[in-house]
């Protein structure tokens, strides 16, 4: 399987700035995640041959697909890649059929449609195969989008944000159809998003970017929950970013001191006794109670606080609190959607947090961060 | 009705537009992708013929390659006569007044395919050959057509350069437009009106096909 990997180094000054080495081994999905001008969709042109950077090197398996320190630069037809469209770009002048089968050129001709067939079955499009891509609705289009993708027999097959012109019901029953993929041909698979969820849905692998620098890789969880500096925190959406100091470590705890509190974190050794770090806990992760008032801030990671601001989402309840103090810190977190009707909460009430330590993640502070990540 | 005259400016139009064709596609499509600094200046140097007097244009032919000048010498020790005041003459003048007619309309076509769609196919694994022929022709053909269209057209009027650089030879260089003008001069309106009949109705077919095509190109594809 490894033999089949995808490797790419890139790098260049402007005018998108690159500077990354990432992998992609057969049978992974790797997302590629960061917000716009992050360089995600010129990594995915760099792999196709669609944008030819100023250094890089890409290669799959044994074939070297683009190295400028040798003077390679396959064209992208030569590569064996399959690309999947923000928009799709279907060829609109084509059936579904014959936009699949205009992907099967290394085919014999007489066998191109009954692939070009096999395909659009795959993707369930088998009885839409005479349409034209304007009389397909979006999630459709986006199905023969990645039959034809397929129909290449690509050894590498890449999506730039391609859940992102699709409604939200649409989009969930694609979530599920993209691992099915994955099973059904194991070559590495890139997915372009700027949406933590959708990487965390499909992909087994996330790689977070930030102005063409990779900031962490690791599993969707990892990157999420457990962000390698407050830059990558800030990236994933972690509000709960704070300034600590390293007390002690004990047993399976780092004990903490947040500006005069007390605060257990799951043990976090690369921080010694008093070195200046940074701490971070999702939103999920903080409980919210009325009823034990008494035993707050006279135990660790309990303190006593304010509702500041209360709003109704969809299926939760996000609920941002100010703690007591000279600092006054803001808690943001979400609750289910219920809470607040049960415990007739409302912004003013005063409320017991409690932080659990399994999910407080310690991190270089945000100077030291950079120096640690280079 | 001077059928030589008529059928001559038939063939002028149908060697002008055989000539433009793949003129147009190059040079339209060329234009529509490549980025390079002085494409404004080339894309006004085409469009001149628009608004340049045919004159002019003429002008500028008959003191470039008439018998006087070196390549007007080269022509004519080459194929034994001068190329103004020739057939051969007025097809030159004829293409070059007609570039803007045929390049445009081709340019605006091939600039509504989304890049992307181009870029699908290269992905998809066709040569650049097979996207021109399979993708970019297909998508773009009306405005291709519109522009050879307008071509033939506007070259069955054309007056002012034929006259400069073809003079008025029977069966060589004497075009309708031309004719009308030789009968008005003879007094024989009768002809004249007939022949001019024959233009009004020919053009008015050419535009209307014209204004059928343009309501289909310039939509953006993908």
């Amino acid at each position: 399987m490894a033999d089949d990997a995808l490797a790419v180094t890139l790098q260049q000054k402007g005018p998108i700035p690159l500077d990354l080495t990432l992998s992609c081994a057969a049978g992974d999905v790797l997302a590629l995640v960061g917000p716009s001008g992050s360089g995600k969709s010129t990594i995915l042109r760099s792999i196709a041959g669609l944008y030819r950077p100023e250094v890089g090197r890409v290669s799959v398996g044994a074939a070297t697909w683009l190295d400028t320190s040798r003077r390679i630069d396959w064209p992208p037809y030569r590569r064996r890649v399959g690309l999947v469209f923000q928009n799709y770009a279907l060829f609109p002048h084509m059936t579904a059929l014959a936009n699949v089968a205009a992907a099967l050129g290394h085919l014999p001709r007489q066998e191109r449609s009954r692939r070009a067939g096999e395909l659009l079955e795959l993707v369930h499009l088998a009885d839409l195969h005479r349409r034209r891509p304007a009389e397909l609705s979006g999630g459709q289009q986006q199905r023969v989008a990645v039959a034809r993708a397929l129909a290449r027999d690509p050894d590498v097959l890449l999506l730039d944000e391609p859940f992102s012109a699709v409604d939200r019901v649409t989009r969930q029953r694609l979530y599920g159809e993209l691992r099915e993929l994955r099973r059904a041909f194991p070559i590495p698979i890139l997915v372009v998003t700027h949406d933590f969820d959708e990487a965390a849905r499909v992909a087994n692998r996330m790689c977070l970017l930030d102005r063409g620098r990779i900031l962490q890789t690791g599993t969707p969880r990892d990157v999420l929950a457990r962000p390698a500096s407050v830059q990558a925190a800030r990236l994933v959406d972690l509000r709960n970013v704070f300034d600590a100091r390293v007390l002690s470590h004990d047993g399976p705890l780092t004990i903490l001191d947040w500006n005069g509190r007390t605060l257990q974190a799951a043990r976090s050794e690369a921080h010694r006794a008093g070195a200046k770090v940074a701490w971070a806990i999702a939103g999920t992760q903080v409980l919210l109670s009325r009823t034990d008032l008494d035993q707050a801030d006279s135990q660790p990671n309990r303190f006593s606080a304010t509702i500041r601001d209360l709003v109704h989402l969809s299926e939760s309840l996000a609920v941002t609190v100010v703690l007591e103090g000279p600092d006054a810190p803001v808690l943001s977190m979400t609750l289910p959607a219920h809470y607040a009707r049960r415990t007739g909460l409302g912004p003013g009430s005063v409320v017991t947090v409690a932080l659990m330590p399994e999910g407080i993640h310690v991190m270089p502070s945000e100077g030291e961060g950079q120096a640690d990540l280079a | 009705m001077d059928w030589v005259a008529f059928s001559l400016s038939i063939k002028l139009g149908l060697v002008t537009v055989a000539v433009l064709l793949p003129v147009g596609v190059f040079v339209g499509r060329w234009l529509a992708y490549a980025r390079f600094s002085g494409k404004g200046f080339v894309e006004a140097a085409l469009a001149l013929p628009l608004v340049l007097p045919p004159t002019v244009v003429g002008y500028y032919l008959l003191v470039s390659v008439g018998g006087a000048t070196p390549i007007g010498q080269i022509w004519a020790a080459t194929f034994g006569h001068n190329l103004v005041f020739s057939f051969e003459g007025l097809v030159l003048a004829s293409v070059i007044v007609n570039l803007p007619f045929a390049i445009q309309p081709a340019q605006r076509a091939f600039e509504a395919i989304a890049p992307e769609i181009r870029e699908a196919a290269a992905v998809s694994g066709l040569s650049p050959r097979s996207v021109l022929m399979r993708i970019e022709l297909p998508l773009a053909w009306q405005g291709i057509l519109m522009g050879l269209v307008l071509t033939f057209a506007h070259t069955l009027g054309e007056f002012g350069v034929v006259l400069m650089v073809g003079g008025s030879i029977p069966g060589e260089t004497k075009t309708v437009a031309i004719a009308i003008y030789d009968r008005v001069q003879a007094f024989d309106t009768a002809s004249a009106g007939i022949m001019a009949a024959t233009l009004l109705v020919m053009s008015l077919a050419t535009l209307g096909l014209i204004y059928r095509l343009s309501s289909q190109v310039g939509r953006r594809h993908g």
